[in-house]
């Protein structure tokens, strides 16, 4: 057994250390924020250049070789930074969903523009009415010539303003909550019948209400397999899972360290506040629920890739139970322990404590990946 | 022991509800019962029908012009308002200032000050903490130096929650840096309008303007504003901390909270059911509601201990440290509640009549906003650590 990096590794691990550090002080992710994108084109050609885009690909799929635990390098690193770039919606989800079920001919018009940089993508699984559950898709796709017509409404779909690419699960067969009769497909976000409601996010990302009136979408627009494409999507968000897993480990750590410089430099009654044990003891608790959340985020990292479906599930709901929980702890004890500065807009706390809560709610709540580890878990 | 209200409780309960149904215009009930921003007008809207009633400093004697009502009154009152949507009374003038005056002030003072009070007329602020000064107030630097026949002031005072609406502000000085931190405190009463102040806006985590830095550039105050004696200034700051605390539970506020929250539980759904079906969160929400009784009996009980003639004690402490952990676990349910729809970020939303539509359902934009904000509960009115250190000292005698 060996959890240490690579030399490889440790090299990118450094390098995107570094880009958070020199491109991603607190004031200028304010700005790039206020931007009308969210995020800036310079830094996703840096990410292109750097080869972050494609970093997890296969080398057959016009990657570098790499994969979830050099997604997760990434994604702690960009954590610490609270990075805005859409790295998680178009790389490990739109680029993941092609990599786990892409044709050859999508993989060369997508993937492969999106590895350098020319493509964005989002993926619109939500609903209004789904909450966590994937199988819930009352998104319409009726056969339509050689093709299909997608109608309905998807929910809270992040960087669908700045995506070239839309992936949608739609119905094909089955009832609103059936398994079966679920089909990605990809289709363009400017085809016609596509409306959008953009908006930013609690935590100064931007997301997107988007509508599907009669999208036309050909037979070659279908991700994977027809009525079998939940499958494909769980998968896909089961790494995103990890990835997000890793980016909460980033904020927990950057939290965490600005926590203890402030209690040992803020003085009242005249000692630095970080002197009174009840802090002690909660700095230190905040420690070790970041310390439990790289654990069960590194088990995943490495899990993920097993080929039973079980364990992968099981790792995934696992790290997301330990994020949501950590994660809560630390940005909530973090603002505690800065007083009234903690809950100003003026520090980075608060803006860590948004991104932690958002983090527990997507992709499912600690109560959602609960029950799911459960089920798995105890049944024999 | 009873737990009943008498047939002239209810009677009472009756009276407050007509008055309240007569009086609170609607559309500061409809801000309320939607979570949306309250602007200055709209507290004094309210608070100037409570105060021609006679009813707005209902927790004052009635030799200074309050109801002289019993606690069962008052608890009845407060319950009342907060089922109706009324707005909270804002405290500074009414439960903070006013009793400092009519406990220390001269009869100058009194006959100044209270009246403006009562009726709602003047708005005042609360001019405590200090950048450098929170936790420990004691510390505080604010200096006001006595010249003839006023004082000058110079000095910042921070977390000023709604100076910017403010007429005045009662301010604890240093008057003398010599004594002891406790002893050189004085306790001055302030017209926000004097030159030399600067009031500067703060902006919370949710985007919101509430609490502002308020700046003293050699601001010269007339002596006759000082209450009671100088150097005294902490000692009515502790008797006031004692009111605020009390206050502070917000039980009416909670229990609506708990309401409103099984009203989301009711609309959200889950696999094509009411979330309020999913036994894992109707779990959590009867053991909230089962927080809040116990926050509300021991409440009742410290409000029956005071009527039979006890002062607030630093028991009240825990009232406070309950009170601000319970709405910070309502909250946090909303959260968990809206799903993915507590993410769009609608601040325009928070305002009433906004040309905007909301993206998730009506009650789904406002739930993180409000999770991020009454993080403060914990740390303003002094935090719930300094809090647990008073019981642990005056109370256990740790
Ligand atoms: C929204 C809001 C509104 C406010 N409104 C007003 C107002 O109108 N007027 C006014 O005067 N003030 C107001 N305050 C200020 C409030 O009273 C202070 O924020 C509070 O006293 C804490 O002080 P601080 O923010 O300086 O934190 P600090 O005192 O620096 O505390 C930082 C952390 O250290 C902990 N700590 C400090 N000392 C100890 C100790 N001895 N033992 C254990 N832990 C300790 C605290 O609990 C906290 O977790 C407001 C604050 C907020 C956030």
């Amino acid at each position: 057994m060996d959890l240490s990096y690579s030399d490889e590794q440790k090299q990118i691990k450094e390098g995107v250390e570094r880009f958070v550090r020199e491109q991603y002080a607190f004031e200028t992710r304010r700005k790039i924020a206020a931007t009308d994108r969210g995020w800036l084109p310079e830094n996703w050609a840096k990410f292109a250049e750097l080869g972050w885009l494609g970093m997890s690909f296969s080398e057959a799929d016009g990657g570098f070789g790499g994969g979830m635990v050099e997604t997760a390098i990434l994604m702690e690193a960009f954590g610490t930074g609270l990075v805005l770039e859409p790295y998680l919606p178009t790389v490990v989800m739109g680029g993941g969903l092609l990599a786990a079920g892409g044709s050859a001919a999508q993989k060369e018009a997508l993937l492969a523009p999106m590895i350098g940089g020319e493509k964005q993508f989002a993926v619109a699984y939500a609903e209004k009415q789904s909450r966590y559950n994937l199988a819930d898709v009352a998104v319409t796709a009726k056969k339509s010539g050689n093709g299909y017509a997608l109608s309905g409404h998807k929910g809270v779909v992040y960087n669908a303003a700045s995506a070239d690419t839309i992936f949608v699960t739609a119905r094909t067969s089955g009832g609103q909550r059936d398994e079966k009769g679920v089909t990605v497909f990809a289709v363009d976000a400017k085809a016609k019948g596509i409306t959008r409601r953009d908006y930013p996010t609690q935590d100064a990302l931007r997301a997107s209400e988007v509508t599907f009136d009669n999208v036309s979408a050909g037979a070659d627009a279908v991700v994977g397999q027809v009525d079998n494409g939940l499958a494909l999507l769980e998968g896909v968000l089961d790494r995103a899972i990890v990835a997000l897993c890793a980016e909460a480990v980033g904020c927990m750590d950057a939290l965490n360290k600005q926590t203890l410089e402030y209690i040992k430099t803020r003085k009242q009654f005249g000692v630095p506040i970080g002197k009174f044990q009840v802090l002690q003891h909660r700095m230190v608790d905040c420690f070790t629920n970041a310390q439990e959340a790289r654990s069960m985020t590194l088990m995943a990292t490495l899990k993920i890739d097993d080929p039973d479906a079980t364990v992968r599930k099981k790792a995934a709901s696992g790290a997301k139970v330990q994020i949501g929980k950590s994660g809560k702890f630390v940005g909530q004890s973090a603002v505690q322990m800065h007083g009234g500065m903690g809950v100003t807009d003026e520090l980075a706390v608060s803006h860590y404590f948004k991104r932690l809560t958002m983090i527990d709610t997507l992709f499912g709540s600690q109560q959602h990946h609960l029950t799911r580890y459960g089920n798995l878990s105890m049944a024999a | 022991m009873d737990l009943a209200f008498t047939p002239e409780d209810i009677a009472f309960r009756d009276e407050v509800r007509a008055f309240v149904k007569a009086n609170l215009p609607p559309d500061i009930a409809d801000k309320v019962a939607n979570g949306k921003h309250l602007v200055r007008d709209d507290f004094m809207r309210w608070q100037q029908a409570l105060g021609r009633k006679g009813w707005l400093v209902y927790t004052w004697p009635k030799k200074h012009g309050g109801p002289g009502w019993t606690v069962t009154q008052r608890y009845i009152f407060e319950n009342v308002c907060a089922d109706m949507n009324a707005p909270g009374i804002i405290p500074f003038g009414t439960k903070m200032v006013g009793p400092v005056i009519y406990t220390f002030g001269n009869d100058e003072q009194k006959a100044r000050f209270l009246p403006g009070i009562r009726e709602s007329s003047v708005w005042w602020c609360q001019g405590y903490s200090e950048p450098g000064s929170g936790s420990d107030l004691a510390s505080l630097r604010t200096r006001a130096v006595r010249e003839g026949d006023h004082y000058v002031v110079n000095g910042s005072k921070t977390w000023n929650t709604m100076g910017h609406w403010a007429d005045w502000i009662f301010c604890l000085v240093r008057t003398d840096p010599g004594a002891k931190p406790q002893e050189g405190i004085s306790f001055l009463l302030i017209d926000m309008k004097t030159p030399g102040i600067t009031v500067k806006p703060i902006i919370m985590a949710d985007g919101g303007h509430e609490v502002n830095e308020v700046f003293f550039d050699n601001v010269k105050v007339p002596a006759e504003n000082l209450v009671g004696k100088e150097g005294e200034g902490w000692t009515y700051a502790k008797f006031l901390l004692a009111n605020e605390r009390l206050g502070i539970a917000a039980v009416p506020q909670s229990k609506r909270g708990v309401d409103a929250l099984k009203q989301i539980a009711r609309s959200e759904t889950q696999d094509g059911k009411p979330l309020i079906e999913d036994q894992d969160f109707r779990n959590k929400l009867a053991d909230l509601e089962i927080q809040v009784t116990a926050l509300e009996y021991t409440e009742l009980r410290a409000l029956s201990a005071m009527a039979a003639g006890g002062a607030p004690g630093p028991e009240v402490s825990f009232l406070k440290i309950r009170g601000s952990e319970i709405q910070q676990r309502i909250s946090e349910l909303a959260v968990e509640a809206v799903g993915y729809y507590a993410m769009p970020y609608q601040p325009a939303l928070l305002w009433h009549g906004a040309n905007e539509e909301p993206i998730g359902p009506e009650h789904a934009h406002i739930a993180a906003p409000r999770y991020f904000n009454v993080r403060k509960t914990t740390i303003y009115g002094g935090s719930n650590e300094i809090q647990r250190n008073v019981i642990s000292k005056m109370v256990l005698g740790l």
